[in-house]
């Protein structure tokens, strides 16, 4: 794991395939502010991997100059997990969707992120099956209709960070597609965490979803819609700075309040506690038009990685049991001697 | 080796009669410790200089409630002093715990054979737990045996009263009790067993001292008693066996040993990623305790997501390896063909069991090779290998970290749920003798003028390099989409389609070259019949046709290991033969494969029943096609015996 020589540009790691995502998606935005942050993380790319499912986000790996598999309907967490225990000094990168991640591949998501292995996973939400032409995802809405729906969805949708943090994940934050300024960062911090970080990146589908996110995402809509989340910063937000969110009197709930208003001022607000899991699940929980949609460090808790604590007991078992002999294993225990 | 002086010590004065060879069987309740006392006889038979095969019978449930047919757990061992190839037909001795042992077990017992009972056993309550309206002990039902009745339970009570534990710790020396009678009968040692049980029960000094006196009390009863039935001590004499260090090894342990060494001779780290299931999980035991072997195991969430991570870790320049039982093996078979696809070497151990679906988990079937050979979506060829008794599994291990490495290649290896559990002498090999196979990884030479290409082979073995992340230079991209010829790229070109189709079809063709050729296990390379077999079905094919060629049948065995690609000369060497017969513990797969590929006559031979093939079994398909014609004659001056 060499520094580069140079200082690395975003442009290092993009590979010379033609992208074939649609015109307008959401997913050349995260391109960029991946490779943005790459180049300011500084691994050099052979040093990096890109694991991905099925889907139009898990094409992603084919865009990037670093080592690259793009691997099955649901199951990049397994593969990533793989390449961690064979060799835990990489940097790992999981691509999915929110079809991918917490539908067919649900039960992968759960356990890399309860083992905590230390890998950046970037959950894709358009809340919608994109690549199989529109149906309803687990994080689809009741009553969206769809061509599987054409009566409305009756499914209860899921929040993916709620998901992430029931899972017993280590780290859990929210980026934007087109927030360009503030996704690199996010991304930074996923790196440098220990274990597995969980990022739930909201992508417009232009086709089949075109401005689901519009009430918080967009520029005009995001002062309003949208609490961006600093750790030990008071919870303030709007276009103006003067509405701010804080405990609800008298029950385990937030609220939106006024500054200024009934006396309320900057002290009445909470303060971004990133470490406190029982806050980061209020936020998540968080949803327009009551509340504005946190984005940032939801929640952060130093841990052991998975594949550190692995790879810690490999090297106790050859502190204790010395070099390994094929041959003395194999005369282990009882054996006898038959005489010629 | 040590030999007992029982002989001095016949209160009768009676010698010993002497035997060739036995087969015993210990049958009692699941939690009656029957799995041990058949594996310590086992090793005491061993140290005793017989040769043996053992088949461990156990049920699915843990603890089944007690008393009751379904949760009987058996252990059948053939010792003797020739040469054993099976755990036996038909039990000589029969040692029944409990009515329901005797239930389930006698129907197996030779005409004439014994049958020791622990009378204590034999109450109301437990005989109608296993089904018996009147006790057989006191009626006509045993007629036609040589019946035993001992109270063991009451005098394993009095052996460990000085123990002073409490009943139910006490009762659970019986199996001891039962063993050190049965060490008597046949001469064995009781040492070996005294100091396993002092390791054993090395907290619990009180459990172990009960345990011995049991065992001693029960030989001292064979030594001081007369037996009923007027049964006497045997003696058995020891095998002529080559010569050399020995130990036992069931096939999990060989199997694991096996990828360990496979590994190390690969020059490579390995990832095993299991799920537990029956009888697959003795693998990831075993290996999980291998760590200083640069050995990582992990336990995964699902048998898609342990073969996904042994792929991932190939790709990271590990020996991936993930191990389950049929039904897991269907879990995972979108990632072999993703393994197949990205050409990178994956081992897929299929410890079969009997199914479809959950089937009969603890019970021996081979009925997965359609499922290996062709059990995948679209053309997704890779290698099968077959092993054909436990000992065998350290060199098919061995075979398959070789191919998989060398051909970048998924290796479907077969072992079954009896070869797995059954123990059987092994002569131990030097490893130091093993030619080693160092894996050579894609350097930064291999970037030219349009980069590192993936997917551009050796030309020889069709192989792709193997490039692994962390080397400068070398970064790419591999995935499910069809990749493009030389550049793995993304291709939806339909000419690129066929071409890496037949590509991936010839390069595992190919392999046929870099393996042995078929042979012939006993008899000629041509004649009247040949009787070929794969998987654990070798002990008993072994056997009968040894004894139909001492009686001058012209029969041959010919036992497959490659199962995909077949040997070259395969078809040429069953070309050879008038008649072809195929058994097999399924109902006709590798007969299938056979015709289909080489338009033989080849006829089945199935048995599904969860038991292997008993030697008479497979006489009786020999006989019944032969019968009538000529005696055997050499019909081919290619060779003779190979065994």
């Amino acid at each position: 794991m060499n520094a580069p020589a140079t200082p690395l540009k975003a442009k290092d790691f993009a590979s010379d395939q033609e992208i074939r995502w649609c015109p307008g998606c959401g997913d050349y935005a995260i391109l960029k502010g991946v490779q943005k942050a790459l180049a300011d993380i500084g691994t050099p790319p052979e040093d990096v991997v890109f694991i991905s499912g099925i889907g139009c986000s898990s094409r992603f790996p084919y865009y990037m100059s670093t080592y690259g598999f793009h691997t099955i309907h649901g199951r990049a967490p397994a593969f990533a997990t793989g390449v961690k225990l064979a060799n835990p000094k990489l940097d790992v990168w999981l691509v999915t969707g929110d079809g991918d991640g917490l539908s067919i591949g649900g039960n992968h998501m759960l356990h890399v992120l309860r083992r905590n292995v230390n890998m950046q996973v970037m959950l894709f939400n358009n809340e919608i099956y994109g690549l199989t032409k529109g149906q309803y995802s687990p994080t689809s809405p009741q009553g969206y209709r769809s061509p599987s729906t054409p009566m409305g969805s009756i499914d209860r949708p899921l929040s993916p960070c709620l998901f992430a943090l029931g899972a017993n994940a280590t780290f859990v934050a929210r980026a934007v597609d087109t927030q360009q300024k503030h996704m690199p960062g996010v991304l930074q911090r996923a790196h440098a965490h220990q274990g597995a970080s969980f990022i739930e990146i909201y992508t417009n589908c232009i086709v089949y979803n075109d401005g689901v996110f519009a009430s918080f995402a967009e520029k005009a809509t995001a002062a309003e819609g949208e609490l961006l989340l600093e750790h030990g910063d008071p919870m303030i937000f709007g276009k103006e700075s003067d509405k701010g969110i804080r405990m609800k009197p008298g029950a385990l709930a937030l609220e939106v309040v006024q500054l200024g208003v009934d006396g309320i001022t900057e002290a009445d607000l909470l303060i971004h506690d990133e470490t406190d899991r029982v806050m980061a699940g209020l936020l998540a929980a968080m949803r327009n038009p009551e509340f504005p949609v946190a984005v940032g460090v939801l929640y952060c808790e130093p841990a052991q990685a998975y594949d550190a604590a692995v790879h810690e007991q490999v090297n106790a078992a050859h502190a204790a049991n010395g070099v390994a002999d094929m041959n003395a294993l194999l005369r282990g225990g009882a054996t006898w001697t038959v005489g010629s | 080796m040590s030999t007992s002086t029982a002989i001095e010590l016949e209160p009768t004065g009676s010698p010993r009669e002497e035997v060739e060879s036995v087969v015993v069987r210990f049958a009692g309740d699941s939690g009656d410790g029957m799995q041990l006392t058949g594996s310590q006889f086992t090793l005491a038979t061993a140290l005793a200089g017989n040769d043996l095969a053992t088949f461990p019978d156990f049920p699915a449930e843990i603890r089944a409630p007690i008393g009751t047919t379904f949760g009987v757990s058996a252990f059948q061992i053939n010792f003797g002093a020739r040469k054993i190839a099976t755990a036996g037909d038909a039990p000589d001795v029969l040692v029944a715990m409990n009515p329901a042992a005797l239930k389930v077990n006698l129907v197996d017992v030779k005409p004439g054979g014994t049958v020791i009972v622990d009378t204590g056993t034999f109450n109301a309550r437990n005989l109608k737990k296993a089904g018996f309206d009147a006790n057989p002990l006191e009626d006509d039902s045993l007629d036609g045996f040589h019946l035993v009745e001992i109270d063991i339970s009451k005098l394993t009570m009095v052996a460990v009263k000085a123990h002073e534990l409490s009943n139910k710790e006490a009762l659970r020396s019986k199996n001891m009790w039962t063993l050190g009678l049965i060490y008597w009968l046949y001469d064995r040692d009781r040492k070996p067993t005294v100091d396993w049980l002092r390791g054993k029960f090395a907290k619990r000094p009180d459990i172990a001292e009960a345990n011995i006196s049991a065992l001693n009390a029960g030989h001292i009863y064979g030594e001081s008693t007369e037996m009923p039935g007027g049964i006497r001590g045997y003696t058995v004499r020891q095998a002529e066996i080559t010569p050399g260090l020995y130990r036992t090894v069931t096939g999990a342990e060989a199997l694991a040993w096996g990828l360990a060494a496979g590994a190390k001779l690969a020059n490579l780290r390995m990832v095993l990623a299991s799920y537990p299931i029956t009888p697959a999980s003795t693998l990831l035991h075993i290996l999980a305790g291998m760590k200083e072997f640069d050995i990582v195991t992990f336990q995964a969430e699902d048998e898609i997501a342990a073969v996904c991570a042994a792929i991932g870790a190939s790709f990271t320049g590990s020996l991936g390896v993930t191990s389950s039982s049929g039904p897991g093996i269907a879990l995972k078979g979108e990632a072999i063909g993703l393994a197949i696809g990205v050409e990178l070497p994956l081992i897929v151990v299929n410890s079969q069991r009997a199914g479809p679906s959950t089937g009969l988990p603890t019970k021996t079937e081979q009925s997965d090779l359609y499922q290996s050979v062709y059990g995948r979506n679209a053309d997704s060829p890779l290698v099968v290998l077959a092993a054909s008794s436990s000992a065998n599994c350290f060199d098919i291990g061995i075979e398959a970290v070789r191919l998989a490495t060398k051909y970048m290649t998924p290796v479907m290896l077969l072992s079954d749920g009896y070869m797995g559990n059954a123990s059987e002498p092994w002569l131990i090999p030097d490893f130091d003798s093993y030619e080693p196979f160092p894996v050579t990884f894609a350097g930064t030479d291999q970037v030219g003028e349009e980069g590192y290409l993936p997917y551009v082979r050796n030309e020889e073995t069709l192989a792709r390099p193997w490039a692994t992340p962390g080397t400068p230079g070398l970064e790419h991209r591999i995935g499910g989409i069809e990749r493009a010829d030389r550049t793995g790229n993304i291709s939806y070109d339909a000419d690129n389609h066929q071409r890496m189709t037949d590509l991936r079809a010839a390069k595992i063709d190919g392999i046929a070259k870099d393996i042995s050729p078929q042979g012939v296990e006993q008899g000629n390379y041509g004649g009247k019949l040949a009787v070929v077999g794969w998987g654990s079905t070798y002990g008993p094919i072994s056997r009968a046709v040894g004894n139909m060629r001492d009686d001058g049948y012209d029969v041959s065995h010919i036992h497959l290991r490659h199962i995909w690609p077949l040997p070259q000369n395969l078809g040429e060497l069953l070309g050879g033969f008038e008649q072809i017969v195929v058994p097999e513990m399924n109902n006709g797969q590798l007969v299938t494969v056979l015709r289909a590929e080489y338009l033989v006559p080849a006829q089945p031979l199935n048995k599904v029943n969860g038991q292997p093939f008993k030697i008479g079994e497979i006489e009786d398909a020999i006989t019944s096609r032969l019968d009538g014609q000529p005696s055997a004659q050499q019909y081919s001056a290619q060779s003779g015996d190979a065994k």
